[in-house]
């Protein structure tokens, strides 16, 4: 739904894919068009690219004296701009990490990491350098980045590289200008700007899928916006501007964690589609199945029987396609969520893991909590736990609890050996029973020490290291293994001797922790010896004179004339005034 | 008088039941002010738990008591709350007959006065009533009972409460006149924490007096009850101490106890001067400031109980005092033993000086004193030089408040020896300065 202003009222305009306005005034609108699309292509190192664009087309004409007032698809602010300062073309991007070429291949649009500009300014501008840094300050407030720190020391004025993509048969590279911040950052305060200059915003279409928690928790992110005048026909006879926001996202194998290698819009945006952007004549989903041609890698969910083939940086790929203005493509559940599984063997899980971790809060006591998984189905085993611990956090043992599935599982050996300040660590070795498909979890509280100030290391702030525990055992094998050593045998299977044919030596160990300690001031030892000294001084001082001296009624001290006269008095022998 | 000490005894037992079946005791017993790593009952439970499995408590860093502790919680670990509302009791019931028994001294000895008309005559309402002194034994034990450092050291188990009951048992025993008992008790006390030794001093003086032996060096009786004294006091504590060795079999004990004390290796915040002191210390010095800290808590018996020879009681405050102030890991419930006495020397008020300045700084160190524990520790926002500040503070304003009493004891002293109004040589009003 769009608002607008006009001579003639203010009118209220359903959504319609016909780009001509139902609005009746003087003077008859420029024919406009928006288009978005996205691009899913999976990269060979199992990352996944995704690749969003989207095109404002406007048969206006920002130049010559023409004063566009009046705005539907194209944003205004980036209108005015090219107006006011007479901008031919404007190619902006905003890059964080780095495009891996020889791991993913080539980008559909390449950047480089940080802010990129580059802008061919109209043969009418005299003053190229003086708009040049307007427009830098300009675009500064828009995308809400510090370009106004583009000055003359990083503009160049490239003369063969960057001809114009757009029409254009300039040869002058004086109106040409290039400049490029490596340090800027791209983050949400970025993106909200950049979505608000779509049609549809991030309220329908492909761009609710552009939510910042997600996407810049990836690999690469890099979104631009590229303004160039175009052909129309390939005639030429009229112009049109072109307006293309493109968003390029690289999201990490590893991230979404499981490490099952299964790829959905949902796992990948935290969204769903629901609808196209009202204001879109065309709104699609390409998904790259040019490696996976029999099915026979990868299946994609929901099928789609749409296929479309293009050339596109020297090579035919072939892609699946959805439509979205099309109602069916969002099936009885009225929302898509393309699914792309990979088909591969399960890996053998293993039967014993150990996590551990620091719970509470705050900086004088604390829990360590050390969880044991037994991941075989109907066996449990013993495994002994060994725990050392620095003596700077003093452990209670009164407070260990051993659970098993909720319920208390009493070790049969337990050995501990308590610390000694400054001289050794807490020892915990323990024998457990571990119940077969379950969780044990093994808790103990402790106390944090101050320690001296000279005992810290040089950054205290980042915290003590605990080293891991030892979880170790003999787990019952499924196959029987080879307990003769003496066999010619690779030396990867032979380093733990093998005892029986039942079960295998296996020892894991647990994260290590990082704990901090509460830390003295580290500027302060002499201010500290001083105020201190200084109250017991108080007490000594303030007893000193109660023990030493006695109660006199004080007499006035006689004049100065007095007090001479007695000196002589007394030393004539005799008696003073 | 027995029943209101009976329904004040009613009173401090429910409050204390009352915290005990709350939420906050779990609460109060995790807090620095109240418990230190020599009271704190955690430790005790843990030291009871390495026993169990097979480890000496001393093995570790952990367990800082006695012996004793672990033979008598061997058995009473799970009626802890009865004990140590029983050790409050006893405290608070031996403070009061103690008091009840000196001022009936004061007062025999003020009729002598009086009769020998050893009084200047303007200084007659100096001169205490029975009537006035009537309700101090009662306003003694409730200092003591419902001091709220008490009741949160009692509800936290700090085992200070034992120390503090076997302290006012020795007081008690010290003012009936028995001397076996108070050497007894004396040497209980001195096992439990070193510091109590300065209070042998008090203790020979009274007796001292109390028998009419005459306080003087060169008299041979002199040092024969010295002897004796010391005698039942080695005695007793060399029980004590093989009692213990017989425990586990081993002088582990020594180290872990009265090492740990006097050689201050664990440096958790507490009331006290000694641990950000000790945290900030250059190595090289930390020897000798250590030896110095540790002087400072002896080195003002000899001095006190020269000046104080005639008034033994007034020196056992000051000595509780100077203890609670400047032992190496204080809590509250040292403080709370000798803020019970201040109603002994209430007649004293007239001659305070800054008590209405103390009394305020006391009350705002103890309300910030969780606030910035919590900023430090909890928020972050704060570090610990906030904390230590208010330490500072708290010790400077209790070093005030015993000088304080101190100053107006000698100065009534010196108005029953001189007068009250005194006047200057030309007849005007004087003004009495120490000089």
């Amino acid at each position: 739904m769009k608002v607008h202003i006009s001579a003639t009222g203010i009118h209220m305009e359903a959504d319609t894919s016909t780009p001509e306005t139902a609005v009746p005034s003087s003077v008859p609108q420029p024919k406009d068009d928006f288009q978005e699309e996205l691009v899913i292509r999976p990269l060979h190192s199992g990352d996944i690219y995704a690749s969003f664009q989207f095109r404002t087309l406007w048969e206006t004409d920002f130049m010559r004296g023409n004063k566009v007032s009046h705005y539907r698809l194209f944003p205004k602010s980036l209108g005015q701009v090219i107006s006011k300062f007479s901008v031919r073309e404007l190619h902006i991007s905003f890059t964080q990490g780095y495009w891996r070429t020889m791991q993913w291949g080539q980008p559909f649009l390449p950047s480089p990491p940080g802010a990129e500009l580059w802008v061919w300014f109209q043969d009418s501008v005299t003053d190229v350098d003086g708009t040049w840094k307007e427009l830098t300050n300009v675009l500064s407030g828009i995308f809400c980045a510090s370009l106004n720190f583009i000055d003359s020391t990083n503009t160049v004025q490239p003369s063969a590289s960057f001809k114009p993509l757009g029409i254009g048969n300039v040869t002058d590279h004086s109106f040409l200008r290039y400049a490029t911040l490596p340090r800027e950052i791209v983050c949400t305060e970025n993106l909200t700007p950049w979505k608000k200059l779509l049609p549809c915003g991030s309220k329908a279409g492909l761009a609710v899928l552009l939510k910042s928690e997600k996407l810049f928790h990836s690999s690469f992110h890099s979104q631009a916006v590229h303004i160039r005048p175009v052909c129309q026909d390939w005639q030429c006879k009229t112009t049109s501007w072109e307006l293309r926001q493109t968003l390029n996202v690289v999201f990490d194998l590893h991230t979404p964690g499981q490490g099952k290698r299964e790829w959905s819009l949902f796992k990948m945006f935290s969204r769903t589609l629901t609808e196209a952007c009202p204001l879109a004549s065309s709104s699609k989903i390409y998904i790259d199945i040019t490696d996976n041609p029999q099915g026979e890698q990868f299946e994609v969910s929901p099928a789609t029987p749409l296929l479309s083939q293009a050339m596109v940086l020297g090579d035919r790929r072939t892609f699946s396609v959805y439509d979205l203005t099309q109602q069916i493509t969002f099936g009885t559940v009225r929302s898509l969520n393309l699914l792309i599984r990979w088909k591969s063997r399960d890996m053998l899980r293993p039967l014993l893991h150990g996590e551990r971790y620091v719970a509470g809060y705050g900086l004088q006591t604390g829990e360590i909590h050390t969880l044991m998984y037994n991941n075989h189905p109907y066996r449990s085993f013993p495994v002994l736990l060994l725990d050392s611990v620095p003596w700077y956090l003093r452990l209670y043992i009164h407070t260990l609890t051993v659970a098993s599935k909720g319920k208390d599982n009493k070790p049969s050996y337990i050995h501990y050996q308590p610390s000694k300040d400054r001289v050794r660590p807490h020892l915990l070795e323990m024998l457990v029973q571990l119940p077969p498909n379950s969780v044990t979890e093994v808790t103990v509280q402790f106390e944090r020490a101050l320690l001296k100030w000279t005992e810290y290391t040089p950054d205290p702030n980042h915290g003590f290291y605990v080293g891991s525990s030892v979880i170790s055992s003999l787990v019952p094998s499924i196959v029987a293994m080879d307990t003769n050593s003496t066999r010619e045998q690779p030396l990867f299977s032979s380093f733990f001797p093998c005892k029986e044919e039942s079960s295998y030596f296996v020892r894991v160990y647990t994260e290590p922790l990082l704990v901090n300690l509460p830390t003295p001031d580290f500027s302060m030892p002499y201010n500290v010896i001083c105020l201190t000294c200084t109250v017991v001084a108080v007490g000594y001082g303030s007893l000193y004179n109660l023990l030493t001296r006695s109660f006199q009624i004080d007499e006035p001290s006689p004049g100065l004339a007095k007090r001479i006269a007695n000196i002589i008095r007394k030393m004539r022998g005799v008696p003073p005034l | 008088m027995a029943a209101p000490l009976t329904l004040l005894l009613i009173v401090a037992v429910t409050i204390r039941a009352a915290l005990y079946r709350s939420s906050l005791a779990d609460l109060i017993s995790e807090r620095v002010e109240v418990v230190s790593p020599l009271t704190a009952w955690k430790r005790v439970v843990e030291g009871l738990a390495l026993l169990d499995l097979g480890v000496s408590p001393y093995s570790g860093d952990v367990f800082h008591e006695t012996p004793l502790i672990i033979y008598f919680f061997h058995f009473l670990v799970d009626y802890a709350e009865i004990t140590f509302m029983l050790a409050d009791v006893i405290t608070a019931v031996a403070l009061y007959m103690t008091v009840k028994d000196y001022n009936k001294q004061v007062f025999r000895k003020q009729k002598y006065a009086l009769e020998a008309d050893r009084y200047p005559l303007d200084c007659l309402e100096l001169i205490r009533s029975p009537k006035e002194m009537y309700y101090i034994p009662l306003k003694v034990a409730m200092f003591y009972l419902l001091n709220p450092f008490t009741i949160l050291s009692c509800v936290a188990k700090s085992t200070c409460g034992l120390n503090n009951a076997v302290i006012a048992l020795f007081i008690l025993s010290t003012i009936k006149g028995n001397v076996l008992l108070s050497a007894v008790f004396l040497s209980l006390a001195t096992y439990q924490s070193i510091y109590p030794l300065t209070l042998c001093a008090a203790a020979l003086l009274y007796l001292m007096q109390r028998q009419y032996i005459p306080v003087n060096y060169r008299r041979a009786s002199f040092w024969w009850f010295i002897a004796q004294y010391a005698f039942m006091y080695l005695g007793s504590l060399f029980v004590i101490v093989c009692l213990s060795f017989f425990l586990l079999g081993s002088w582990d004990y020594l180290p872990s106890v009265y090492g740990f004390i006097l050689s201050v290796p664990d440096l958790t915040p507490n009331i006290g001067l000694f641990w950000y002191f000790f945290a900030e210390m250059f190595e090289h010095f930390r020897l000798f400031f250590l030896c110095v800290f540790q002087i400072n808590v002896f080195f003002y018996t000899i001095p006190l109980s020269i000046k104080l020879k005639e008034h033994p009681v007034f020196l056992i405050f000051m000595q509780l005092a100077v203890i609670s102030i400047f032992k190496s890991y204080p809590t509250v419930g040292d403080i709370a033993l000798y803020l019970a006495f201040l109603p002994v020397w209430s007649h004293l008020h007239r001659f305070l000086r800054n008590i209405f300045l103390v009394s305020c700084v006391l009350l705002a160190c103890s309300a910030l004193f969780p606030v910035l524990w919590h900023l430090w520790i909890y928020a972050g926002s704060a570090n610990s030089n906030f904390y230590y500040a208010i330490t500072l503070l708290f010790n400077v304003a209790q070093i005030l408040l015993v000088s304080d009493y101190f100053y107006a004891f000698l100065r009534r002293e010196h108005h029953l020896t001189y007068g009250l109004y005194l006047k200057r040589k030309d007849g005007s009003e004087a003004t009495l300065v120490l000089k």
